[in-house]
């Protein structure tokens, strides 16, 4: 369980879902809007930089190439923000391409607030971090501006098949 | 395992926070950069993890004080601390 603060518990009347900064004009979805998107259904395995990995986990999922379907953008980089606060940054590469979901079920069932519901990240090929609970938004960047615990000496990137579990690794 | 149940009184990081400070560290005064409110690192709401240690504003849930240890190195951030008074000998 990778939490630094208290779980938020937000309505689903009251959550939205965001697409901004470095982008032609910013998108946003309510919760219903949100479910009306295309969804896959996403098996992979999961990695901790904690060492622990989880395999075959299965969510439901709409892929962060959807919501940036048709942007256009000069943007390189992506932070993803959440209720309680909690940033990440990835390069925009990772976030395209079949890579990246915002997953809002788990094993078939709603996404419980303690594993990141209503709706998380899903990032399997970089460290669990990398996969933010309770996401509310993707902010493009020209320049990476490093997240929560990037900025504590952990990866910028996170790629568990290089190890890169630490600055400098 | 809830993060509900990681969520511990702030006393419980004077053993991670006596590694890092020469002092008591519980007793010091820190002002939340989120709210305003001074009051005791001992109670602040500490919640560790396996990646870190975060001790948060029990008024606001801003993170005051954040540790990692990293190979034999601690990092620590104190955004959100305005200031710390760190009492001394009378």
């Amino acid at each position: 369980m990778l939490s630094a603060g208290p779980t938020p518990r937000t309505r689903l009347d009251r959550w939205d879902s965001v697409v901004e900064g470095e982008i032609d004009q910013p998108r946003r979805w309510t919760w219903e809007e949100f479910r009306s998107l295309p969804v896959e259904a996403v098996t992979k395995d999961i990695h901790c930089v904690t060492k622990w990995s989880k395999f075959d986990t299965s969510w439901t999922a709409v892929s962060v190439d959807t919501l940036l379907a048709g942007v256009e953008t000069s943007a390189e980089y992506v932070v993803a923000y959440c209720d309680g606060g909690y940033t990440t940054n990835l390069p925009l590469e990772d976030v395209i391409g079949g890579k990246t979901w915002v997953a809002y079920e788990y094993e078939g069932e709603p996404l419980e607030p303690a594993h990141g519901g209503p709706a998380r990240l899903l990032v399997p090929h970089l460290y669990l971090w990398k996969s933010a609970k309770w996401v509310r938004g993707l902010e493009l960047l020209i320049a990476d501006r490093p997240g929560f615990w990037e900025t504590l000496g952990y990866h910028n990137r996170g790629d568990p098949w290089g190890e890169e579990r630490y600055a400098g690794d | 395992m809830d993060a509900e149940e990681l969520r511990l009184d702030g006393n419980a990081a004077a053993g991670l926070l006596g590694e890092v400070f020469p002092f008591e560290m519980t007793t010091a005064i820190g002002t939340c950069a989120g709210c305003g409110r001074a009051q005791a690192v001992g109670a602040l709401v500490l919640y560790r993890g396996g990646m870190g240690a975060v001790l948060r504003c029990p008024s606001c849930d801003t993170a005051l004080i954040r540790v990692a240890s990293i190979r034999g190195a601690h990092l620590l951030d104190l955004t959100g601390t305005t200031c710390l008074r760190i009492p001394g000998e009378a």
